[in-house]
């Protein structure tokens, strides 16, 4: 399971970084949710991957996952989830004031915006 | 345990959300009034803490009545509360400049302005590492929010880049915190400190590449070369009140890289000791060079003045990398200059260019702009101060640097860099002075054309940049007590040991349980 974990990660972060460097702003978006979905996966398994184990104190458990990661990650998703909406709302704004959705606000290197 | 440490958090959080319900009921002149009255309580928050920590003890406060290090734990030490005055009286002067006027382009201004301050004073607090993560979104919003205040194309474009670049430094922040955490166990800074110096051997590659994720986090935050390439545009194209209260956002990352080198990779690190320093002066002597190259070749002068505020997180990192006592005290002192010193030349940046109506503060000759006495001679006044000229506080901050440096084996480097960056800055700000006050063509500017994001406002006071110079001043006139205080955070900051003790162990807290 950790070798599938770290596979879903790494291809995660390697699409995002990737799109990220598109040149529009559409795929940059794209590739930070990509990005924070792969950072998530990898915080949830900071605290080492168990399978069937309760977070909180159980009289039946015999072991527990640790807790601490899950209140990480969903803090992270709802900050993620924020600040992809906010980014989305600046990328329509740009695309509204200068034309075109170039993350250069611009079509070609030699244009003015 | 003492409430008081909280209070600098919660005062701006309640005053955002006040000033958010308020809006629709109250005229815009109350609500600046309440936001002016939440800005000087914070100030007055942050002398009363200065007073309490000013012996050395350093104030706790765990939220929810968690210890340490299972709860989230406020810590208020004499850095922490520097950093918190700084803020507040900053903060203080670029809201004046605001109620002029700018504060009308969009209708949060004042809620998103409180919550930057809540973001602040909450990084500067906090002691957990996931928490500081979270302050730093909520400062980041924030700042979002203010950096595209007022609109325009090209602030538009500026703002895309700072906030997708920022999303990407939050991205690389929680990976270096999952793997801290995974490898050792707890997010508390105290802890972590302690965690690091009895590391395994067979755990220092992780633990190395996560420090160094978080320095890659820290140095985008404070524009270190070569992440500093967002800056320029970012300041130079956003309102004047909103740059002047940004000159504290790279002193964010500055302080956060100053907690993390002397806190966790302090000299009791063991083999990670000197991680950040070994990397922090390097840099910040190529960011001084890169800076002033790029303040010499600025066409406006709102731009160079960007250039300039890039120059001093090079002077201020190049102290903190020096990592002996009188590096970090003279860094300190420098710190406060160069963030009041920015600020005040970003609102007279933006007072210039009002009165040169549609040529605004691009550096060509233009008509004599009106007030020049003035405008002229706080341009002068400003570019001595920044330049670090004598007598005023930024001489005696680059010499204190200077003089540090010179007990340190890279020495050379130092001198050369910081003097030939000081020489080029003063040519950079000479020419400019000479083509906006001296190489004028024709008669006076009539004000025919205000530009588009200064709506009715005309003549502006010049009375916030001369309180931001006369904090400097102040600053000058009491440097004997203000070194005296450097040079204390200095010594604690390089003895983590009280730190650390008095967030894990703190007195009393073990008949409470």
């Amino acid at each position: 399971m950790e070798a599938l974990m770290s596979l879903i990660v790494g291809v995660l972060t390697a699409c995002g970084v990737y799109l990220l460097l598109r040149a529009r702003t559409f795929p940059v978006v794209l590739g930070l949710t990509l990005l924070t979905y792969g950072v998530n996966l990898f915080l949830f398994a900071s605290g080492r991957l168990t399978i069937g184990a309760p977070p909180i104190i159980d009289t039946q458990a015999t072991q527990y996952t640790d807790p601490l990661p899950q209140a990480l990650v969903l803090t992270a998703i709802v900050i993620s989830f924020a600040m992809t909406a906010f980014v989305i709302m600046l990328s329509l704004k740009a695309r509204a004031e200068l034309g075109n959705d170039h993350v250069d606000g611009r079509e070609t290197p030699g244009d003015q915006p | 345990m003492t409430h008081l440490v909280i209070a600098p958090v919660l005062l701006p959080l309640l005053a955002g959300i006040l000033l958010l319900l308020t809006r629709p009921l109250l005229p815009l002149g109350v609500r600046r009034g309440l936001n002016l009255a939440a800005v000087a309580g914070q100030v007055a928050l942050a002398v009363w803490l200065l007073t309490l920590v000013d012996g050395g003890a350093i104030l706790t406060y765990n939220l929810g009545h968690w210890p340490a290090p299972f709860g989230i734990v406020l810590v208020a030490d004499r850095l922490s509360v520097w950093m918190l005055l700084i803020t507040a009286l900053l903060a203080f002067f670029a809201l004046l400049h605001a109620v002029r006027g700018t504060d009308r382009g969009s209708r949060h201004f004042h809620t998103l302005f409180q919550l930057q301050l809540f973001g602040l004073n909450g990084a500067f607090l906090t002691g957990d590492l996931f928490n500081l993560f979270v302050f730093f979104e909520v400062l980041l919003l924030a700042s979002y929010g203010l950096m595209v205040h007022g609109g325009g194309a090209r602030r538009v474009q500026a703002g895309l880049h700072f906030v997708v670049l920022n999303l990407v430094g939050s991205t690389l922040f929680l990976f270096a915190a999952g793997t801290l955490y995974g490898v050792l166990g707890t997010l508390n800074l105290a802890d972590l400190a302690v965690k690091v110096a009895a590391l395994p051997p067979e755990n220092l590659g992780p633990v190395r590449a996560a420090g160094l994720l978080l320095l890659a986090v820290f140095a985008l935050k404070a524009a270190l070369v070569p992440l500093h390439l967002w800056l320029p545009a970012a300041y130079s194209s956003t309102s004047a009140p909103v740059a002047a209260l940004f000159a504290i956002m790279t002193k964010v990352g500055a302080y956060c890289l100053l907690r993390v080198e002397t806190l966790i990779f302090g000299a009791g690190a063991g083999e990670l000791a000197g991680l950040y320093a070994d990397w922090l002066w390097p840099l910040g002597l190529l960011t001084l060079l890169l800076g002033s190259l790029g303040a010499l070749a600025a066409t406006e002068l709102r731009r160079q003045v960007a250039y300039l505020v890039v120059v001093s997180v090079g002077l201020l990192l190049s102290a903190f990398g020096l990592a002996t006592p009188a590096g970090i005290a003279a860094g300190l002192y420098y710190l406060v200059h160069t963030t009041f010193a920015a600020a005040a030349f970003f609102l007279l940046a933006d007072l210039i260019a009002e009165e040169r109506g549609s040529l605004a503060d691009r550096l060509v000759p233009g008509p004599t702009v009106r007030r020049v006495g003035l405008l002229g001679g706080l341009f002068f006044f400003t570019a001595l101060l920044v330049a670090g000229l004598p007598p005023l506080p930024g001489f005696v901050g680059k010499f204190l640097v200077l003089r540090a440096a010179l007990e340190t084996p890279g020495w050379p480097w130092v001198m050369a860099v910081i003097l030939t960056s000081g020489l080029l800055g003063i040519i950079a700000l000479g020419r400019s002075g000479s083509l906006l006050f001296f190489a004028t063509q024709g008669a006076t500017n009539q004000g025919d054309s205000i530009p588009s994001d200064s709506p009715g406002k005309s003549g502006g006071s010049a009375w916030p940049t001369l309180g931001l110079l006369a904090l400097g001043l102040i600053l000058l006139a009491w440097s004997g007590p203000a070194l005296e205080y450097c040079a204390a955070m200095a010594d604690q900051l390089l003895d983590p040991q009280g730190y650390i003790q008095a967030v894990l162990e703190p007195p009393g807290a073990g008949d409470e349980r």
